[in-house]
């Protein structure tokens, strides 16, 4: 009791805090600076229509390769830490006629919307990230519905890989001729699509790396649900 | 006074405040910290929303005069890739736990750890 007691008053404490720091922050106000600035000049610097993703991936593209890196150290750690010797699928029965039609039905159709997702970051909204998460769910419905169902490791951990290298040589061929790591040097030396902005094949090298960081995130997200599915086999620690 | 959705965002954060620190069962502070962090990122949303304009796509009809503030976006999309992140080690973190005691009371694994 005085455990709980003692919570409603930190909160209490924090939120009043919270609230008059945030009372002098008008809602609804004009308050850009430097967002200004990539508003007025995403399509000619980039040629994104998309913002967010002009900001994501080519601003500050350094940013979300640490980002990519984070989500890569964090689906090591979940491997690490549940590496057994032996481990294997421990559930106890198929999954429903429902579960399982319906699986076979829509995952070539969750695979293409992923696939969508993340090829036309630089239109709508969404990108790698979501894009990714949307293919490793078809995986995660498969491993719902069939019990034997595991995925090619073969085919993923490589793609992973290739994936991240991907994105560090797109970064390195822009130092080689930009003079700086993630120089766009699709749309800036080669001028690709200029005359193309707000369609498909424009905004430089935007789509090749959300392609890459789509196959990256999805293949990592799918290895996180394989290892938190699979239990360690009796007596084999 | 503040405004709703500022209003909205805090309340979120102080319930998973809340759940974080009185409850006992590991998964549910896991659950309080993910409502927490999603609290975080609405505030920081609505911090960036500017009154009558619409999402930073620049296509045909939206200009930057009519566009919101494009940068808390990007940012909290950064914020939720790596709240999945941390979300995952914390529940192998927590599969690992239950693998060793047998249980997620984390006031039972402070006991038998000696």
């Amino acid at each position: 009791m005085v455990k709980r007691a003692l919570a409603i008053i930190l909160i209490l404490i924090t939120g009043y805090w919270l609230a008059n720091a945030l009372a002098q922050v008008p809602f609804g106000a004009d308050k850009m600076l430097v967002g200004k600035y990539y508003l007025e000049n995403v399509k000619d610097q980039t040629g994104a229509v998309n913002a967010v993703t002009a900001v994501v991936v080519n601003y500050r593209g350094f940013d979300t390769l640490g980002e990519v890196t984070v989500l890569f150290i964090a689906a090591t750690g979940v491997a690490a830490l549940l590496w057994r010797k032996k481990r294997e699928r421990t559930a106890k029965s198929e999954g429903s006629v429902v579960l399982q039609t319906g699986s076979r039905l829509l995952l070539p159709f969750i695979m293409l919307f992923g696939a969508y997702i993340f090829i036309h970051g630089h239109l709508t909204p969404g990108g790698g990230f979501p894009g990714g998460a949307t293919i490793a769910t078809a995986f995660l419905m498969l491993y719902l519905a069939f019990r034997e169902y595991e995925i090619p490791h073969r085919v993923f951990e490589p793609l992973e890989g290739l994936a991240g290298i991907g994105y560090v040589t797109v970064g390195l061929i822009g130092l080689a001729i930009g003079g700086y790591f993630l120089f766009d040097w699709i749309w800036q030396t080669w001028q690709l699509g200029h005359d193309n902005i707000g369609r498909l094949f424009s905004a430089g090298f935007i789509p090749i790396i959300y392609t890459l960081i789509g196959l990256k995130v999805g293949t990592e997200l799918t290895g996180i649900v394989d290892n938190m599915v699979k239990e360690p086999k009796e007596g084999g620690q | 006074m503040i405004s709703a959705y500022y209003f909205g965002a805090i309340s979120l954060i102080l319930i998973g405040l809340y759940a974080t620190l009185t409850k006992r069962n590991l998964l549910k502070i896991l659950v309080g910290l993910s409502i927490m962090e999603t609290g975080v990122n609405l505030l920081l949303i609505s911090v960036g929303y500017v009154s009558g304009r619409t999402a930073p796509i620049l296509t045909e009809g939206a200009t930057p005069q009519t566009a919101v503030d494009p940068i808390p976006q990007a940012l909290v999309l950064t914020a939720i890739v790596i709240g999945v992140a941390t979300t995952a080690l914390a529940l192998t973190v927590a599969i690992n736990l239950y693998e060793k005691y047998k249980t997620l009371d984390i006031e039972k694994i402070r006991g038998l750890r000696g």
